[in-house]
């Protein structure tokens, strides 16, 4: 791809001021987006990257602040923006949806006001245009009665009602970029794949790129074509959806692969339980020396002790962070 | 709405016969009456006749159910009896003086909302400022200072030595006199005010929804104007209702101090003398003033909050 990729991420570290001693929450963290692409970021809680996506959207506050590093939006370095050029980009070309739909909403403010702000910040239009706007916003997130609806209070919406709520405020104004940082996990499961669907479905047509942060490597690689594995601050590997689940190169993605439930597998391979990765995500205080996924690993060696493993690529495209890889 | 309205209104009901029951009950049992009081006032002990004839004459030789029975079933047609020391009626003495006192009450919660709220919004937004941090240990002294004490420091500064305002009295009822009362009335809860908006800005700017609305693109201004401010006042209500309510009694000191004609100071007066329908009213007045602010309070929350429904 010659093109000049729609949001580029070099060598990113963010840190985290513990009373007064900065650490490193997350580093070395390079990826790319292309236009309309969808990305996703894998990895277990604390990891990094939710962290990771605010800072794209330069919502990063205190204790938290990018260290070093350069994220390049269409080519041009957005971190060192001023608030004010920053605020203009957010909303319009990048857009975000949270996790927690109920709490992520004003609760004392009607979903069709908080649709319409979008309109009014970013399009200069009156509040009476807006509202009419936020009605097909509603409209176009097949939120029925989208009339009356926009008058209710998120009180009054289920969870998927106020999630697609907040696609529909996170797309109103058509950004590039929709950041979806764990955008089912506090929904039902049968809810879960109408929103996916609909962020799939919307975000296609408009031709927005989506990076959508999940623990569920499942729900990633059934979403986006290419998918990032975070560990303890760290990308350990980056691979095309198909591949990561054929050839998982790190340890620890072989880890997550092999966690998943799959129907019919107990049978096919004799388990009688699912496979677990054993240990827990290492505070940000105390990563590990040499790899950091090494306490952690079944194929551990006295070098994975000592000396960090830079990044490999892999012949099939993408790239892996591991001694033993392959 | 309107049926959660009267409903709310007729729940003051039951708490007024208590708050009567009680009043009754206790000056029943405390010692002295309006007779002992004229004596202890150094005028000589009262004839015995004499003692005997006020006592019958005003009632106090009946039994205590039986005053209880005539007194609700007058308080029941409006009439809040006959002072003991005027022999005129509570109810017009109450009248003339509850104007006053609303005026001092109003001009206190009104200082304490203007510059309380505002104040406490400006600390919030730079924690740890000089101006958060000013306003704040202003804050702590103001609810820490005795009224009384805040008071002649006002009336020393305004009226001795700088002469600007009169120093006590109602005077014509104009705005002048009622500045220093009402300041000292206002400090304290200007200052509980400053610190509940403090923490309720403070709380609320960490809330998912102000995330949501920076990741629009929202000045910090617009976050507070459009997504903080709403949610803060549903907290900063809750306080003015309260505080509201309480000056009624706060009013007492201060109406004392600068000689303000209100129901504060009758009620301080009436006490001593033991005149036990004046304090009955001048209670019952001030009781129903809470209640009242507390139901409209109630109200308002409804119309504020959307999550918020009686029913």
């Amino acid at each position: 791809m010659t093109a000049v990729p729609l949001i580029e991420v070099d060598d990113l570290r963010i840190d985290l001021d513990v009373q007064g001693r900065r650490v490193a929450a997350a580093d070395g963290i390079s990826f790319r987006i292309d236009r309309g692409e969808t990305f996703g970021l894998v990895g277990e809680s604390g990891c990094g990257k939710s962290i990771t996506a605010l800072a794209l959207i330069g919502l990063l506050r205190h204790p938290l602040s990018i260290g070093a590093g350069r994220i390049r939006f269409e080519g041009r370095e957005i971190q060192n923006l001023s608030p004010a050029r920053q605020r203009e980009l957010r909303g319009d070309r990048i857009a975000m949806i949270f996790q927690e739909p109920m709490t992520a909403l004003n609760p004392v403010s009607p979903v069709g006001r908080q649709i319409a702000e979008m309109f009014v910040l970013h399009k200069g239009k009156s509040w009476r245009e807006a509202n009419r706007l936020a009605i097909e916003a509603l409209a176009s997130v097949r939120v029925p009665a989208p009339e009356r609806r926009v008058k209710d209070f998120p009180y009054q919406l289920s969870g998927g009602m106020r999630q697609r709520v907040m696609i529909a405020i996170a797309l109103a104004c058509g950004p590039d970029l929709l950041i979806a940082d764990e955008p089912t996990t506090a929904l039902d499961v049968t809810v879960q794949a109408e929103i996916i669907e609909l962020m799939r479905d919307l975000c296609a047509a408009k031709g927005t790129a989506v990076l959508m942060i999940s623990h569920d490597l499942g729900l990633v690689a059934n979403v986006c074509r290419r998918v990032a594995v975070m560990y303890a601050g760290r990308i350990v590997e980056e691979q095309s959806s198909d591949d990561i689940f054929r050839n998982p190169a790190h340890p620890y993605t072989r880890g997550l692969v092999g966690s998943l439930p799959r129907l019919g597998s107990r049978a096919a391979h004799g388990q009688s339980r699912l496979q677990e990765i054993k240990g827990v995500v290492p505070a940000i205080t105390s990563f590990p020396h040499g790899c950091r996924f090494n306490p952690r690993c079944v194929r551990v060696t006295d070098v994975c002790r000592t000396v960090e493993p830079a990044v490999d690529l892999l012949d099939a495209g993408g790239l892996v962070r591991c001694h033993h890889h392959g | 709405m309107l049926a959660f309205a009267i409903r709310r209104s007729l729940q003051i009901v039951p708490t007024i016969l208590a708050v009567v029951l009680l009043i009754f009950v206790l000056f029943s049992v405390i010692p002295g009456s309006i007779v002992s009081a004229l004596s202890d006032e150094g005028r000589g002990a009262i004839d015995a006749q004499v003692a005997e004839r006020m006592q019958k004459e005003l009632g106090l030789n009946d039994p205590v159910h039986v005053r209880f029975a005539s007194y609700v079933s007058k308080l029941a047609t409006g009439d809040f009896g006959t002072s003991f020391r005027t022999r005129e009626p509570v109810t017009s003495m109450l009248a003339k003086r509850a104007w006053p006192t609303l005026q001092l009450i109003f001009a206190a919660m009104l200082f304490a909302i203007v510059v309380g709220v505002p104040l406490g919004f400006i600390a919030a937004l730079k924690p740890g400022g000089l101006i958060d941090m000013a306003s704040m240990i202003g804050a702590v002294s103001g609810l820490s200072m005795p009224k009384f004490w805040l008071g002649l420091l006002l009336m020393y500064l305004f009226a001795l030595t700088l002469g600007w305002l009169p120093s006590f009295g109602y005077g014509d009822g104009g705005l002048m006199y009622l500045i220093l009362p009402a300041v000292t009335l206002g400090v304290s809860p200007m200052a509980l005010l400053a610190r509940t908006t403090r923490a309720a800005v403070l709380e609320i700017m960490t809330a998912d929804f102000v995330r949501t609305a920076r990741s629009k693109g929202m000045s910090e201004l617009r976050v507070v104007k459009w997504h903080v401010m709403r949610n803060a006042l549903v907290l900063i209500l809750t306080t003015i209702g309260l505080q509201f309510g309480s000056l009624m009694g706060q009013a007492v000191v201060v109406e004392k101090l600068f000689s303000w004609p209100g129901i504060g100071s009758l009620l301080v007066d009436s006490v001593l003398q033991r005149d036990i329908p004046a304090v009955q009213g001048a209670i019952l007045v001030a009781v129903l003033f809470f209640l009242i602010v507390n139901a409209l309070v109630d109200l308002l929350y409804v119309v504020i909050d959307p999550r918020i429904k009686y029913s």
